[in-house]
């Protein structure tokens, strides 16, 4: 293994020093792994929090900025935060007008989560909203599994969310429009290979050449199945059918897409696919009206790949528009 | 003072779970490579050590005499400290076993404590016995405490059948498919890997084998 660090145990909140460095706007309590803006909290603003485990930079402490997030809870490597830096993370973002929790649907994030949102209860003055993320269609929603996983659309649900925030709107609605893009967005990823955790220090598991794994997450775990590599034409084709199938997404619908890469995906292989995304869905009769192409919700250094699309309404094109700057994305100001 | 009879072992069986932990911590990981994301002995270790650390220097600070306060602090720790979705559940079940302990540790008090924790860990994570997680390691174990206790037998026979029987709970979760969990997302890919979070349950209930039934 051959990796940029120092110390394997470090590398989150050493990675999060060198973010803050670079960019003077954010702040990082160093003992809890919270990033937040050093401008916030806003009084009178919804605060916007995120949080997940670390290795899908720049998710989540690169949105934190203005438009998008407000503060950020970084967990271990692929680990849920726990509620001391969700609470944190919730101080730090609030305003007094509410703090919105984004969580991705995973059973260790839900849990601390939920702990962090007691917690703060308690505590008495600040009200919460969750919204949670289950966007994956690569797992069956039912009984019998933890619910579909939070993937990709978080990046598109924490820029929505972050501009309905900054302009004013209260906790609920802000929530509420959140809640109506996890409804009509869908994610479907693939892996040509897996990923090597710094502590680890070797890769999760041994992908032939010819294989890939099929709708996997963003934890370099297996995925649904393995299969055969294949051209980039057929495996977004195979990628966008399931996501349209499952809202369903239709003849005349308008779409933002995203194309997002793994981490050691290269931006030329991510256009080419975005390319085949394109004449997919125009073939159904789907109009990509809003891109986004590149490494936005990575699995530290997997090559790979996921396809995430959202039902466009004029609400949402409207905020997605709206300026934003963080180090992650950064348009209109 | 109440519960001060059950704190040394209490301490020793944290002790010997962290040393099981520590020295199982690449197994763990690699269970979990397979099926999950591969961090669960790192994490687990990383919280028992603050966790044991803390414990032991309260204890020789005279902060801490009574057992349940004990749980209680391993539990905070755990909880603060591990992440993912052990720290809650193991902190959980230590809350829960904390909460009502009786002054003495005997058969039918550590089945009960079992029990409690048990339940809090059915209710934190909405899983049951089958869906392939901690439970089915821990689920076993109480009834094999709890029939001890109603043979009326001494604490170190009853633990060790606990021990045997969260071992082959354990085992057990290998044929197992995931629905609940990271390893839900597998589907029938979960089939034929042993759940880690089964595998360092049976670690406690060894660690407690080792140190409350010594």
């Amino acid at each position: 293994m051959k990796k940029l660090i120092n110390n394997p145990a470090a590398v989150v909140v050493e990675s999060l020093a060198g973010l803050v460095e670079a960019h003077p706007d954010l702040r990082l309590n160093e003992e809890l792994s919270v990033v937040y803006r050093a401008d916030g909290p806003i009084p009178g603003k919804v605060g916007v929090v995120c949080g997940g485990g670390s290795g899908h930079e720049p998710a989540h402490a690169g949105f934190v900025g203005f438009g998008m997030l407000d503060s950020a809870a970084c967990g271990e490597i692929f680990t849920s935060p726990v509620p001391d830096q969700i609470l944190e993370a919730t101080n730090r973002a609030n305003g007094g007008a509410g703090v919105v929790h984004i969580v991705k649907n995973y059973t260790g994030d839900v849990m601390n989560f939920e702990m962090a949102a007691d917690l703060a209860n308690m505590a008495g003055d600040c009200e919460i909203e969750t919204v949670l993320v289950d966007d994956d269609v690569a797992v069956q929603d039912s009984l019998y599994t933890a619910g579909r996983r939070g993937v990709g659309l978080t990046v598109i649900v924490e820029k929505i969310m972050g501009a309905a925030a900054q302009q004013g709107l209260p906790l609920k609605e802000v929530a509420k429009i959140g809640r109506g893009v996890v409804t009509e967005g869908r994610s479907m990823g693939l892996a040509l290979t897996t990923v090597i955790t710094p502590e680890l220090g070797k890769p999760f598991f041994q992908l032939g050449e010819g294989q890939i794994e099929f709708g996997v997450g963003v934890h370099g775990e297996p995925g649904r199945e393995r299969r055969d590599h294949a051209p980039a034409r057929q495996l977004a084709a195979d990628l966008a059918k399931p996501i349209m199938e499952d809202l369903p997404f239709v003849d005349g619908d308008d779409a933002i897409v995203m194309v997002n890469g793994m981490g050691a995906t290269p931006l030329m292989e991510l256009y080419i696919m975005y390319a085949e995304l394109a004449k997919v869905l125009r073939a159904h009769g789907i109009t990509p009206v809003r891109q986004l192409v590149g490494n936005y919700l990575t699995s530290l250094d997997m090559a790979g790949i996921s396809f995430t699309l959202l039902r466009a309404t004029a609400e949402r094109i409207a905020l997605w528009d709206a300026p934003v700057a963080t180090p992650g994305l950064r348009w209109g100001m | 003072m109440p519960g001060s009879a059950t704190l040394p072992g209490l301490v020793a069986w944290i002790g010997a779970w962290r040393q099981r932990v520590e020295t199982e911590a690449t197994y763990l990981t690699e269970l979990d490579g397979a099926i999950g994301d591969g961090d669960h002995g790192i994490n687990l270790r990383r919280g028992l050590i603050a966790g044991d650390d803390a414990l032991t220097a309260a204890v020789e600070s005279g902060h801490l005499v009574a057992g349940d306060k004990a749980l209680q602090q391993v539990a905070m720790s755990l909880i603060s400290k591990i992440g993912g979705a052990s720290g809650p559940l193991y902190g959980t079940m230590f809350l829960r076993m904390a909460d009502g302990l009786g002054p003495e540790l005997d058969t039918p008090e550590f089945a009960r404590a079992l029990r409690r924790g048990l339940d809090g860990l059915c209710a934190r994570g909405k899983a049951s016995s089958g869906d392939k997680t901690m439970i089915d390691a821990l689920a076993p174990a109480v009834e094999a405490m709890e029939s001890a206790a109603s043979a009326g037998q001494t604490l170190r026979a009853a633990l060790a059948q606990a021990a045997q029987a969260a071992a082959g709970g354990r085992d057990a979760t290998k044929p197992l498919q995931a629905r609940r969990g990271r390893a839900s997302y597998l589907g029938e890919r979960s089939i034929g890997h042993i759940d880690p979070g089964a595998a360092s349950m049976a670690l406690l209930i060894e660690a407690a084998a080792a140190t409350l039934g010594a």
